[in-house]
């Protein structure tokens, strides 16, 4: 393999990498848009993941799997927003404990299908284009998951900026009280905010399960929903950041293991933590910005909604 | 008083009734020996649980109606684990597994409590009067795969996915390289570091990280199949880890290294029902069978699998030590002499890279 070759390599395999963090982070940039802060990003992707690899392998359609994957992500999370929303329980303490509900169930409904293989998503190939040195794989041979988490970076960051909608959505997240004053249902927009969040990190976990590593076993996220958490905050609450910041992540984890494959005299505990150092890092400047930056948290963003305040 | 003297009667008729109970339900419980395993994983994790439960399973088969088995999985290294053991001791398990090294303080301390109850811990070092360790000689079978390795690479580069940077797995890098670099002395191995057991997305990141850098032979000390996987998809070898992986990668896996616990658990399992039990110190390799080779890929040369099984009949018979000398780390320096083999202290302690191994070892 020649110097563009592993370029080429290294650049696909930051796509994946990033690819299903993308879709967990920006899924829950809009569930704290509404103010909602979810805890369970891990345990609904841990579930999208098992759903739709279990759907891949006995249905054999992939576009069924990422469905099934995304309503199943759904599906746990309204289990979440009906304690929080209705219940009026506690939002760090209940997303904690959706994580830990995610994990095991997804061990009892994969119990199945360990041992099993998916044979991976479809790749783009249009003849010729696709075969453009370096940008024809890059841009033209990926898999439809990673334009969908494209285009859902697209998609969120005009919905939160441009449409009236999301304006509303940012409205109960600034100050659900106000929003309520004015007449929107802060519960109901709140929980569609926690329904779409679960199916974009079901999403993610589907992207885990078939086409990362098209295989299932227990707790095969290891720990992405809460990187994908970290990249909201990251972000600062803002979409493309949000989607960046997943490449970045992926493409310093990456460029780590090349590191160490070239056997440079760096400690592979200091490189594995690399990604996380520059994360706090880069969380470190944007918070020493201006204040405007700093206060871009949602206004209303983990606090319980009383109706009769 | 005649009253009284009836009552007594009757207490001590029930003493009776029930010590006789007692020794029924004891006499019960010699016939049938209850065995108790601890699991660290779930036995669906396709590695190391899922293999001690094989030696479950065959032991079950062994013994049929004279042994009853219990396994508890997904157990926790720390205070839970000593709770679990304590309550496998309780209920009236004799022979209780505990396969995983972190449970070795919990393992001694209720062993203390129950001087009668048979305690096995796995991949420890700390013995008692009731508790012994067992562990397998991995290595060797590496050090089999390592040849195939040696013929069959053409690149002359070799990756390995390994997890953490202790002994047991620099020592399995080193008999890897060791017995390529015998066939072919150009071979270089390239060591990436996840620094996890299991995580199969950066598992599966470093298998393809070191195929982009030319490797096109990959092992792993990590348990998920994700390596063998990425090795399929880009069409080179690979070698399985603790279970056979074929079916995630049936063109790519050569063979795997297969723990066999099964020949182990029936034999303590034995000793206890013949009272012969002694607590001691287990470390065995191919010849007992406690590491076995999966089948070995049809599309391998045939020169080359011959080659294979005769280094583990080698081994086997004694004829072949992989730790054999002359032996050079890094820097060139001569660390066991032509003539001599590694001890078994020098191997637990493994903290150098042999000739041959790129890079260093994090500290």
């Amino acid at each position: 393999m020649d110097g563009s070759d592993i370029l080429v390599s290294a650049i696909l395999t930051i796509i994946t990498a990033a690819t299903p963090l993308a879709f967990a982070a920006l899924g829950e940039l809009v569930v704290e848009k509404s103010g909602v802060l979810n805890l369970g990003v891990e345990g609904m992707m841990i579930v999208g993941a098992v759903m739709a690899f279990a759907t891949g392998v006995t249905t054999d359609s992939a576009i069924l799997a990422i469905v099934v994957g995304a309503i199943s992500g759904a599906i746990v999370a309204s289990i979440f927003g009906f304690l929080v929303l209705i219940m009026m329980s506690n939002q760090v303490a209940t997303g904690l404990a959706l994580t830990i509900f995610g994990l095991g169930l997804s061990a009892l409904m994969g119990h199945g299908f360990v041992g099993m293989t998916f044979s991976g998503l479809p790749q783009l190939s249009i003849p010729f284009v696709s075969e453009i040195p370096i940008v024809g794989p890059i841009i033209f041979g990926q898999d439809g998951m990673v334009y969908l988490s494209v285009f859902c970076a697209f998609a969120i960051a005009w919905f939160l900026a441009k449409s009236r909608a999301g304006l509303i959505l940012r409205a109960v997240g600034e100050s659900h009280d106000a929003a309520h004053a004015i007449g929107y249902s802060v519960i109901r927009i709140r929980f569609l905010a926690i329904l779409f969040g679960g199916a974009m990190a079901g999403l993610g976990g589907a992207y885990l399960s078939l086409a990362y590593t098209p295989l299932w076993v227990e707790n095969m996220t290891a720990g992405r929903g809460w990187i994908a958490l970290a990249l909201v905050v990251f972000a600062a609450w803002k979409p493309w950041r949000a989607f960046f910041g997943a490449y970045l992540f992926g493409g310093i984890t990456i460029i780590q293991l090349h590191i160490q494959g070239f056997g440079v005299a760096v400690p592979s505990q200091l490189l594995s933590m690399l990604p996380y150092l520059v994360t706090i890092i880069v969380l470190v400047f944007i918070s020493r910005g201006s204040v405007r930056q700093r206060l871009s948290a949602p206004g209303s963003l983990g606090k319980s909604f009383y109706a009769a305040s | 008083m005649s009253g009284r003297k009836v009552l007594t009667g009757i207490r001590r008729a029930a003493v009776a009734g029930i010590a006789t109970l007692a020794l029924v339900s004891s006499v019960h419980a010699a016939e049938k020996l209850k065995v108790g395993f601890v699991y660290v994983g779930p036995i669906g994790d396709h590695g190391w649980s899922h293999e001690h439960n094989q030696g479950r399973l065959a032991l079950e088969k062994e013994f049929g109606d004279k042994v009853k088995t219990t396994y508890v999985e997904s157990v926790p290294e720390g205070a839970d684990a000593e709770r679990v053991i304590t309550k496998l001791a309780k209920s009236g398990h004799k022979l209780i597994f505990t396969t995983s090294f972190g449970y070795m303080n919990p393992t001694l301390k209720v062993a203390k409590r129950f001087p009668k109850v048979k305690f096995e811990h796995a991949t420890g070092f700390k013995r008692a009067k009731n508790v012994s360790t067992y562990s397998a000689r991995f290595y060797e079978g590496r050090y089999v795969v390592g040849h195939l390795a040696g013929k069959l690479s053409k690149s002359g580069i070799l990756g390995y996915v390994a997890s953490f940077p202790i002994p047991e797995v620099i020592r399995g890098i080193n008999a890897v390289t060791l017995a390529a670099r015998k066939i072919n002395p150009k071979i270089q191995v390239k060591v990436v570091w996840v620094n996890s057991w299991f995580d199969p997305g950066k598992e599966s990141d470093a298998a393809k990280t070191l195929i982009d850098q030319g490797a096109d032979i990959i092992f792993q000390h990590t348990d998920s199949p994700a390596p063998v996987q990425v090795a399929e998809k880009r069409g080179v070898w690979a070698v399985g880890q603790a279970s056979d992986m074929a079916a995630f990668g049936p063109k790519a896996q050569m063979t795997a290294i297969i723990d066999n616990w099964a020949p182990y658990y029936i034999a303590r399992t034995k000793a206890v029902m013949d009272g012969t039990w002694k607590s001691s110190d287990t470390w065995n390799g191919i010849k007992p069978g406690m590491v076995k080779l999966a089948p070995y890929n049809k599309g391998l040369p045939a020169d080359a699998v011959a080659l294979a099984k005769s280094v583990a009949k080698g081994i086997a018979d004694g004829s072949i030590h992989p730790f054999a000398g002359p032996i050079k780390d890094q820097s060139g320096k001569v660390v066991v002499a032509a003539g001599k083999t590694a001890d078994d202290g020098m191997l637990a302690g493994m903290n150098f890279y042999v000739e041959g191994v790129v890079g260093s070892i994090p500290k």
